[in-house]
């Protein structure tokens, strides 16, 4: 069903954990379709991105898609990592079954989602992007129900 | 071939080798058309015949009320469709459960569109079905109830009897998917007054591709297939010789085996429930605890997705499955999940694991192993569960 690169990003799934005190925490999804996804970021006084985290509740293809992304943001500049697509994740996984490509959309969303909190955080604007749809505050969700 | 541990017999079964055995002769030597005069031909049907006979047997039916069909996707089609269109002077309500198969939900979805009404009745948490809103949605026009004898995802066994008397005491015929409990509990027609039942071959170590529908005499049904004179006319095509043999010796073999094998998977059943919901948190068992499939568990590990799970599974050889949206080809998680009040979320969770008579203890150890590594892992990647530890923290 998926490409030797999506198992292997599902199985050693690149930077994946968190940020402490990040520069900018995107989180896109939501837990009804069954896909959540967390990107952070560590950007530097030169808008470089120096490090990059994700966390993912999801299929096999969220977990390679997040991971995928992160790789190709990395050390990257705020611009740079603003033409990161879902196709430019697809295509270095060599591709992904037709009903997973929102996976890769989620993945660009989550970073688009990082940055903007990024630049809210630091009040200023990055050309070109706008505020993300499906942006998860912390809070937001209902009360995890417990077992 | 690393050694597989296969723990998704509801989804299908090994035909088992005795079974291949009875079959083979009937491709390559008794191989005659059992519609024809000559004794090759006879050879064919005396073969079905007697398979039509064990089954008939084990169910507590006459043999002329056991139609074979390509299986129970067939035989639910059938039961459906064709009572419908002959009773439709009689009426055009029908009754059944949230929580059937999709081959009588999408059956059913097909029959609204022609004209009939369908009411759609709900279970209860553990995904019984309300005998009460049962009972409420019969009108002077329904003629026709089905649900199903035991549930293929959480396992739950329905109170066939209860229904079987509510339908029978109202007149209206009563239509069971029986494919996964024969072979599985012990099954008689009479007693549940269950008036057509399904099944299906490859769920009981039998061949793919064959089963059967029992159909009470004096139920007027139409025929479904149309062609030749095959099973008493109701069902044309040439049949299927090799797959009839084998799904009655499968269902005799189930029959006979039934007692001592169930209670072992039963017992091997608990012990995985019970050890992963004291050993994994946050988890919480689907279906009802005691009638429920002896092979049968069902289990939603909260803040973790399904997929992600079956696929770390894999990789260590258990063979399982999941009612999440990933698996199921839509953005839904499974409808049985929903219906049983299942929010999303945990929904998505959801590993089913379907234990078969070569399971063995040391095989559900290694599972157990592997399940808590495998959700500990999901979980440390998991934003779902990054926030509620959080929230604990706070709290």
């Amino acid at each position: 069903m998926y490409s030797e690169k999506v198992m292997d990003h599902f199985q050693h799934p690149r930077n994946m954990g968190e940020i402490e005190n990040a520069s900018g925490v995107g989180t896109v999804g939501n837990a009804k379709c069954g896909d959540i996804m967390r990107m952070y970021l560590d950007i530097d006084d030169n808008g470089i991105i120096q490090d990059v985290k994700f966390k993912t509740f999801g299929c096999g293809a969220a977990v390679a898609t997040s991971s995928m992304a992160t790789e190709l943001v990395k050390g990257k500049n705020i611009q740079e990592a603003l033409q990161v697509t879902n196709k430019a994740v697809m295509e270095a996984l060599d591709g992904l079954p037709p009903v997973k490509v929102h996976c890769s959309l989620l993945a660009e969303e989550a970073i688009h989602a990082a940055l903007w909190d990024y630049a809210e955080k630091h009040g200023i604007k990055i050309e070109g992007l706008s505020k993300p749809k499906s942006d998860i505050h912390e809070g937001e969700e209902d009360e995890a129900e417990e077992y | 071939m690393k050694k597989i541990i296969y723990l998704d017999n509801a989804a299908t079964t090994r035909t088992a080798p005795e079974v291949v055995d009875a079959m083979l002769p009937y491709f390559t030597e008794f191989y005659g058309n059992a519609s024809t005069v000559y004794e090759l031909g006879a050879n064919s049907k005396k073969a079905m015949n007697e398979a039509r006979g064990t089954i008939a047997d084990i169910l507590g039916a006459q043999e002329n009320e056991i139609y074979f069909t390509a299986g129970g996707s067939e035989s639910d089609n059938w039961a459906l469709k064709a009572t419908a269109e002959a009773y439709r002077s009689k009426g055009n309500h029908i009754i059944t459960s949230k929580i059937e198969h999709h081959a009588i939900l999408h059956t059913c979805e097909y029959l609204e569109k022609n004209g009939f009404e369908v009411t759609y009745v709900d279970v209860d948490e553990n995904g019984k079905i309300k005998l009460s809103e049962l009972k409420k949605a019969i009108r002077p026009t329904t003629i026709l109830i089905s649900v199903m004898y035991a549930n293929n995802e959480i396992g739950t066994i329905q109170p066939i009897k209860e229904i079987g008397e509510i339908a029978h005491e109202n007149g209206i015929l009563f239509h069971t998917d029986a494919v996964q409990a024969f072979g599985q509990i012990p099954i008689n027609v009479d007693e549940c007054h269950i008036d057509m039942l399904s099944a299906s071959g490859h769920k009981l170590n039998g061949p793919k591709g064959i089963g059967f529908l029992y159909i009470r005499k004096g139920v007027k049904i139409r025929s479904f297939i149309h062609g030749g004179a095959q099973e008493r006319k109701r069902r044309a095509g040439t049949e299927n010789i090799p797959g009839i043999v084998g799904l009655g010796v499968a269902a005799r073999r189930a029959a006979d085996t039934m007692q001592e094998r169930t209670a072992k998977e039963s017992q091997l059943r608990d012990y995985l429930i019970d050890r992963v919901l004291r050993e994994v948190p946050y988890t919480r068992l689907n279906g009802d605890r005691y009638d429920r499939l002896p092979n049968n568990v069902n289990f939603s590990f909260q803040f973790i997705e399904g997929e992600s799970l079956l696929i770390m599974l894999d990789m260590e050889g258990i063979c399982g499955s999941s009612g999440s949206a990933c698996t199921s080809g839509s953005l839904d998680p499974s409808h049985v999940l929903l219906a049983i009040g299942l929010p999303h979320e945990i929904a998505h969770g959801s590993l089913r694991l379907t234990l078969g008579e070569e399971t063995t203890k040391e095989d559900i150890d290694f599972v157990i192993e592997t399940i808590k590594k495998i959700v500990e892992r999901l979980r440390s990647m998991s934003p779902l569960y990054e926030d509620f530890v959080k929230k604990q923290a706070r709290k």
